[in-house]
């Protein structure tokens, strides 16, 4: 059994050799160098681990070595999977309670810890700290960046979708993972900049310095500058249920399936309607999983029109009002009830409904990684953030304020004289823009025969329509790029705004050969096995709303834009309302069981399993120091270091009224990550397997 | 509005402060603790590794350690709550000549106290220590009913039953004046309020010396600082505290030992000593204590730490605490100076104080208070910090 994606509209599959691990004596089939926990979602493991608390199973949580629920032993080591490659002949077994000694090794004689200086160094080689780094190496100042993967790029590697903002500032228009080559290749000609990939800062210390565990090697860096760029973490949601394998964040899931295109759902269901819940719904249907349903707690969501309207048009329920109830199943997930929600988002009772699925993601917003940037300016360093670690906002706002920040330092260094152009500022502010109202739809105001029709009605940062159009013929008024686009002038049917369109809002009706039946270009970038010539597909307005059948006439296939267009033909009478075609029918809930829900056993802190109940219980006795109640209960004592149940917490604080002024917070202290004490010694643990592996004989 | 009045006044509700509140509210004394920190313990009290040992080099504080080490083995069962108590003995594995002659001459007068601690071969100590390292090992001491326990749990577990006990606790305040007339105590103002009583212990750790002062004591009490970290949990290997006595590079000594939970609690004696109270962590702890614990025993090289502190021992010139209750105005109460001993001293020195303050001190406690006086001459050192 492969949960492997082989055939993806957008993205390749990953070639390699095919190597053999065992996991609990079973032999699997991994591809050479991929990470364990990759390897087992291919194999369809989900449980990693049993935790030392209570012997609950353990699924994957943050893919991106942050906690350490996905441990597993690897050649009798703990080890955190998503961050650990598997190797050849690799004997692998979930990882029972607490880890024993590790087995002996063999080990060299200490290094020396290297001590480097630099003008700049750049924590995170996301779009921010690229941004950032080439901007610095315009300047030939000596830069580090780091960036704890094998490739630069951050999130804008699993971004497979088209960018909005402007094409001059943030290359609106182009994939997010085209950006990320794109940068990257951008920063090979400043050979002031120096990449090290694979390597985590742990800690910033009070001597100024900073601790970089670099490809396996620690080393201190004492920078001038030192620019936080690390992004952002996803916050989780208190229900019961919230631990159980299967349920996890969205941008480990987008890790999974647009990283290392493993397929490692067959039944999604989604909380949250912010832009990164509906662009992960988008994503998963990319990769032939069925999204059962998206749930939005307010009235709207949060994310851009365009993208939640992208997914109903294409059969997605989206139920606003609604909150997630509670995540069920034996071992791992296998049912979610929702319900709807009063105007103070209490669950209304008669409104529960459950629904079958094997995966649940929470994206409902994302916290900054700023401990670095507050450390350092506690220790009175030269001290920036941009990006994700300073606001959260999109991946094109993240660049702009990396530019941004780089001439900051460079100010700072004394390089350059003159201060940030104030303009640059107000452009970041309206690529950090949250979407603005919606406008009407408005009926055909002109009699071309070939016309474009611009399904995107909400006020947004985007303008590559305008941009692309030869013609010049859609507008948006010069100097807002908020504005919503209008079609004024004359259309050739070139498809260029249609293929670019981030949104995927427009469509081209086309009545030059039949006035009465004319065809609709619809774009379509689900799979090229998704749909064929000749297809009766139901059609959709642009929120999704059934129109009727059509069949497609044509099928073009714009490979360098990884964009099909569908040639539907339409009545005329409905064709300018046509923005889609829908692919599932909706899911419908299943029988809903009353069960008795206890709040109070809710898990807060997922590493020491603290419960909701005893951290009311705590409040509620009159424990305002954070500290104090961590000491009590254990609670942000774990392996993730509080960044989990740091969050959840102010939330309990919150809903118990206790005022944030009578808190005293959680002392932050390094390592920002669990780390070897053999690193910092500069001493490598090596298993028998690598003893094995590294020996080359005589 | 009347000053509210107490019978005693405890400045500093930490390893010393909490354990003697508890005490003085249990004998029926009106009890007030002041700390300008949000709760209990979250000055050094936390910053504490949490071994516990009657393994000293003096009268004093072997006689106050018994003491202490009996409260920590007895409180689950007299008091219900899980502190973390574990009795995994102290060992200091011996590599060197002179360190054999050290520790050997110290057994002797540690066993003239009655302690239970003997020499061991390599063989044992290799059992004790699974993995060390063979090289050179002479042997060692090991001290079987000495233990740990942890310092945020029995700091917590204290205070609650100071609080049962009837006790009352005022954080967020601090103490900025005492009130002195006719050469006696009558008070303490703080930066909120003002109270009465005719009995103040300064228990204020690495602050102590500021508030003797506003006693018109001085006491040489002055911070320097130690770095601490704590790993992963792993499955129980390893029962006693390791104490390697030998200097390293940029230290003196270093000790670890694994806790209730599993994880290795490990700790560094810088050399040169860090003076003042600085307490955010430096670059140059990890990688000293990393080489030092994975020569000793290499296997330690694949455990994870997952946090790291520094804490602040408050240093007396010869290494011993100050405890007196004669120095100074009256009802002026010392009880400072513990040089980072204060959470393995402070359950023992409770009673000890709380009589000396009653005017009714045993043999003992006077034994005790002898040893900790301030007008001795700070001549001597502790043999084994």
């Amino acid at each position: 059994m492969s949960e492997r994606i082989e055939d993806h509209m957008i993205l390749t599959p990953p070639a390699g050799a095919r190597v053999k691990f065992t996991f609990g004596g079973r032999e699997l089939e991994a591809l050479d160098g991929e990470m364990i926990s990759t390897a087992l979602f291919a194999n369809g493991v989900k449980i990693f681990s049993r935790h030392h608390r209570d012997g609950s199973p353990q699924g994957i949580f943050c893919a991106n070595g942050q906690c350490a629920q996905c441990s597993v032993l690897a050649d009798g080591i703990s080890v955190k999977s998503c961050v650990t490659p598997v190797r050849a002949g690799m004997k692998v077994e979930e990882l029972r309670g607490v880890p024993g000694l590790p087995p002996a090794v063999c080990v060299q004689d200490a290094g020396r810890i290297e001590e480097l200086e630099t003008d700049a160094l750049i924590i995170g080689g996301g779009p921010s700290g690229l941004a950032a780094a080439i901007e610095l190496g315009k300047l030939n100042v000596p830069t580090i960046i780091v960036d704890d993967k094998h490739k630069l790029g951050g999130k804008l590697v699993l971004q497979t979708h088209k960018f909005f903002g402007s094409v001059e500032d943030c290359y609106a228009g182009t994939r997010g993972i085209d950006i990320a080559d794109k940068l990257t290749d951008q920063l090979k000609e400043y050979p002031s900049v120096k990449v090290w990939l694979n390597s985590s800062c742990v800690a910033v210390f009070s001597d100024k310095k900073a601790g970089v565990v670099r490809d396996g090697t620690y080393c201190l860096v004492k920078p001038k500058a030192i620019v936080t760029a690390a992004g952002a973490r996803e916050k989780s949601l208190p229900f019961p249920g919230n631990t159980l394998p299967g349920v996890y964040g969205a941008g480990a899931f987008q890790t999974l399936v647009n990283r290392d295109l493993v397929r490692p759902s067959k039944k999604l269901f989604i909380v949250g309607g912010g832009n990164v819940g509906l662009i992960a719904a988008y994503h998963a249907m990319q990769a032939g999983i069925k999204v059962v349903g998206l749930i939005e707690a307010q009235e709207r969501c949060g994310g851009y029109k365009v993208h939640e309207d992208k997914i109903r048009r294409l059969g997605v329920p989206v139920y606003t009002r609604h909150t997630i109830l509670r995540a069920e199943g034996k071992e791992e997930l296998e049912r979610v009830t929702i319900a709807q929600v009063d105007d103070r988002f209490r669950p209304l009772p008669g409104t529960e409904k459950t629904f079958e699925a094997d995966t649940l993601l929470i994206a409902v917003g994302l916290n900054s990684i700023n401990e670095f940037h507050q450390q350092a300016l506690a220790f009175g360093m030269n001290a920036f953030v941009c990006g994700d670690a300073e606001e959260i906002a999109e991946a094109s706002a993240a660049m702009f304020s990396g530019k941004i920040t780089a001439h900051k330092v460079l100010k700072s260094l004394g390089v350059m004289a003159g201060p940030v152009p104030a303009f640059w500022y107000e452009k970041l502010e309206t690529l950090k823009s949250r979407p603005g109202p919606t406008g009407a739809v408005k009926e055909r105001d002109h009699d071309r025969k070939v016309y474009p029709v611009l399904h995107c009605r909400q006020e947004i940062p985007c303008n590559p329509c305008a941009t692309s159009c030869p013609k010049k013929s859609i507008k948006i008024p010069v100097g807002n790029i908020m504005a919503a686009p209008k079609f004024e002038g004359e259309c050739i049917g070139c498809f260029k705004c249609l293929v670019i369109c981030p949104g995927l809002a427009i469509t081209i009706v086309d009545r030059r050969k039949d006035e009465k039946v004319p065809t609709v270009a619809v774009p379509f970038e689900i799979g090229r096995g998704a749909v064929k010539k000749g297809d009766e597909l139901e059609l959709t307005d642009w929120e999704g709303c059934p129109l009727g059948k059509a069949g497609i006439v044509d099928i073009r296939d714009f490979k360098a834009d990884s964009t099909l267009i569908l040639q539907l033909a339409v009545d005329g009478a409905i064709a300018d309302k046509v923005a889609g075609v829908r692919l599932y029918a909706e899911e419908k809930p299943g029988k809903h069981a009353v069960t008795k829900d206890s709040p109070d056993d809710t898990v807060i802190c997922r590493c020491e399993r603290v419960t909701l109940g005893e951290i009311r219980r705590a409040l509620r006795s009159g424990m305002r120091d954070l500290n104090q109640l961590k000491a009590v209960t254990r609670a942000g004592m774990g392996a993730c270091g509080s960044k989990t149940c740091n969050s959840l917490i102010l939330s309990v604080c919150r809903a118990e009224g206790v005022k944030p002024e009578e808190l005293t917070p959680m002392t932050q202290r390094p390592l920002l990550m669990e780390t070897e004490l053999g690193t910092f010694a500069n001493i490598k643990c090596r298993t028998a397997m690598e003893e094995k592996a590294g020996w080359s004989g005589f | 509005m009347t000053e509210k009045k107490y019978d005693v006044i405890i400045i500093g509700a930490g390893s010393v402060g909490t354990p003697l509140a508890l005490e003085l509210a249990e004998r029926g004394r009106k009890t007030l603790v002041l700390d300008e920190l949000a709760s209990a313990g979250q000055g050094q009290n936390k910053e504490a590794i949490g071994g516990v040992r009657a393994t000293h080099s003096d009268g004093a504080k072997i006689k106050t350690c018994l003491r202490s080490l009996e409260i920590f083995a007895t409180w689950h069962a007299k008091r219900g709550d899980d502190i973390g108590w574990l009795k995994g003995g102290y060992c200091f594995p011996v590599y060197t000549e002179s360190d054999e002659r050290l520790l050997k001459e110290m057994l002797k007068v540690q066993q003239g106290f009655g302690l239970n601690i003997s020499w061991l071969g390599p063989e044992e100590i290799k059992k004790l220590a699974p993995g060390i390292s063979p090289r050179d090992l002479r042997g060692g001491t090991f001290s079987p009913d000495d233990g740990s326990a942890s310092p945020l749990l029995s700091g917590q577990a204290f205070y609650r039953a100071a609080v049962r006990a009837g006790a009352e606790f005022r954080f967020h305040e601090r103490v900025t004046g005492l009130d002195i007339s006719g050469g006696a105590v009558r008070g303490v103002m703080t930066d909120k309020w003002s109270y009465g009583a005719t009995k103040v212990v300064n228990a204020a750790g690495a602050k102590a010396a500021e508030i003797a002062e506003m006693a018109g004591v001085k006491v040489p009490v002055r911070p320097d600082c130690h770095e601490a970290g704590i790993t992963e949990p792993l499955k129980p290997f390893l029962k006693p505290m390791i104490v390697d006595i030998r200097p390293g590079d940029k230290s003196k000594n270093y000790y670890f030992y694994q806790n209730s939970e599993g994880q290795l609690v490990f700790c560094l004696t810088p050399n040169p000593p860090i003076w003042g109270d600085d307490c955010r962590s430096t670059s140059e702890f990890l990688p000293e204590v990393s080489r030092r614990m994975i020569n000793l025993m290499p296997q330690l090289s694949g455990v994870k730490v997952r946090r790291t502190w520094r804490g602040l021992y408050p240093m007396t010139p010869d290494g011993f605490p100050i405890v007196d209750a004669g120095a100074g105005p009256e009802g002026f109460v010392l009880a400072v100076g513990m040089c980072g001993q204060g959470f393995m001293l402070g359950p023992g020195l409770a009673p000890t104080l709380a009589r000396a303050m009653d005017g009714a001190p045993t043999e003992e406690d006077r034994e005790i208070l002898h040893g900790f006086r301030l007008d001795r001459q700070f001549a001597g050192m502790e043999k084994l910090k």
